[in-house]
């Protein structure tokens, strides 16, 4: 049996022209430039680029950088969708270029790729990550317990107790929710998707202590209660994490006092 | 285009919008409307003539849209509410705001004959 796609040129009787020889297409990508050493505006920029659909636009990044203009500036590492350093917005929605499809953007049409909104643009698609990773901090994003003493043994944790805040645990720090926030984009102030989804993972966490005091950091003016249930976060987490749940757990936990 | 696009949010962030947009409307409307009623404790003739303009077609039209306005923003609240409050809200909330919108177009359509028949009757005869 071959595969369906040839089956299904076999049964069409023509294959297309050059279907069979080559997968890549011609895509467009229209990129937000910015640099504020040529101008304070940022401008579109087109690029063609050859590629096959199946690859990813970070792929397309890359030949653009490599192959078309060495200057275009963005973040990545991992290149896997786990360091999270290359949240972009990519036809409108923010996403990992690492795990964005170009076959799943209809590359039929010129596919925008913008910076993530609500932070300083410094160049092309790289922001100033600093008022993110300031809010991470401010909750305390570590274990905090009452004993002073070096634990002597294992902190035990039942099943049930470590599924209570599994979700949240699997969070990459990408800064996708945050930036698709319009509370956010209103008010950076906002302590934001992020923050909250890593003060969750403590709070809910049996053998931490310390749920208390980061409940009364998110109760402040700037904290869960700004929240407007949009779900811009939920859908654009690309672990997804149901981020609007957890802050409505932090919300609950705030008036109930249950966690 | 110079500027960046617009955000290409779902169902969540248009439903907030609406939300946004209704909750003004409304407090612009209850604002006028203190105001129009207090008017019959400075001048009882003023406010009848006031109430008279209510009852033209335009008007009722506009009516039409604050009803409209008012039952989104009351029902939305609600699904609002239920996100907030009851655990499965969440995850349910496309499925909650998709019945907004049908209760919505049912009580819309309840709507038609109270608020603008009269309206219908003045334009077109009984
Ligand atoms: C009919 C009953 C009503 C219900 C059930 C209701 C419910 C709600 C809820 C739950 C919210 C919070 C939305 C959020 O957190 O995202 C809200 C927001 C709001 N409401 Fe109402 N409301 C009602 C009537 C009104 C009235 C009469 C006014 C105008 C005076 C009004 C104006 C607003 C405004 C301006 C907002 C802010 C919207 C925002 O922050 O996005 N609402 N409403
Ligand atoms: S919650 Fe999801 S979108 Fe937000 S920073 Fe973590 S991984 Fe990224
Ligand atoms: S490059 Fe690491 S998450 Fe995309």
């Amino acid at each position: 049996m071959a595969t369906p796609t040839l089956d299904k040129a076999d049964a069409a009787g023509t294959p297309e022209p050059g279907f069979a020889d080559s997968p890549y297409i011609t895509a467009t990508f229209r990129i937000r430039r910015f640099n504020s050493e040529v101008s304070a505006e940022a401008t579109w920029e087109d690029f063609q680029v050859e590629i096959d659909p199946k690859e990813r636009v970070l792929d397309a990044l890359h030949k653009i950088k490599w192959e078309l203009d060495g200057t275009l500036t963005f973040r990545r590492s991992c290149a896997h969708g786990i360091c999270g350093s290359d949240a972009m917005r990519i036809n409108g929605k923010n996403r990992l270029a690492c795990k964005t499809l170009i076959k799943d953007l209809n590359p039929e049409k010129p596919i925008t790729v913008e910076a993530i909104k609500g932070l300083t643009v410094l160049k092309d698609l790289v922001v100033d990550m600093d008022p993110f990773f300031q809010a991470y901090r401010d909750v305390m994003p570590f274990l905090i317990t009452k004993e002073t003493n070096e634990p002597t043994r294992e902190r035990l944790q039942t099943a049930e107790d470590r599924e209570r805040f599994d979700d949240t645990t699997k969070c990459i720090l990408c800064a996708a929710c945050t930036s698709s926030c319009p509370v956010f984009w209103n008010d950076g102030q906002y302590f934001g998707p992020a923050a909250i989804v890593n003060a969750h993972r403590f709070i809910f966490d049996s053998r931490d202590d310390a749920a208390e005091q980061r409940l009364e950091i998110l109760n402040d003016r700037d904290g869960v209660w700004r929240c407007r249930t949009t779900f811009n976060c939920t859908d654009a987490c690309p672990r997804g994490i149901e981020v609007t749940k957890a802050i409505q757990e932090v919300k609950r936990a705030l008036i109930t006092r249950r966690y | 285009m110079p500027a960046g696009t617009l955000y290409r949010g779902r169902e969540g962030m248009w439903s907030w919008v609406a939300h946004r947009v209704t909750g003004v409307l409304i407090f612009f409307f209850l604002f006028v409307h203190v105001l129009d009623t207090a008017l019959v404790r400075v001048s009882p003739e003023d406010y009848d003539n006031v109430v008279a303009t209510y009852k033209t077609p335009l008007v009722a039209v506009l009516e039409y849209g604050l009803v409209a306005a008012i039952l989104f923003h009351a029902l939305n609240g609600l699904r609002v509410i239920a996100v907030d409050f009851w655990s499965k809200g969440p995850r349910y909330q496309k499925q909650m705001l998709w019945t907004v919108v049908g209760v919505w177009v049912v009580l819309m359509i309840g709507a038609i004959y109270p608020v603008l028949g009269h309206a219908y009757r003045e334009l077109f005869g009984s």
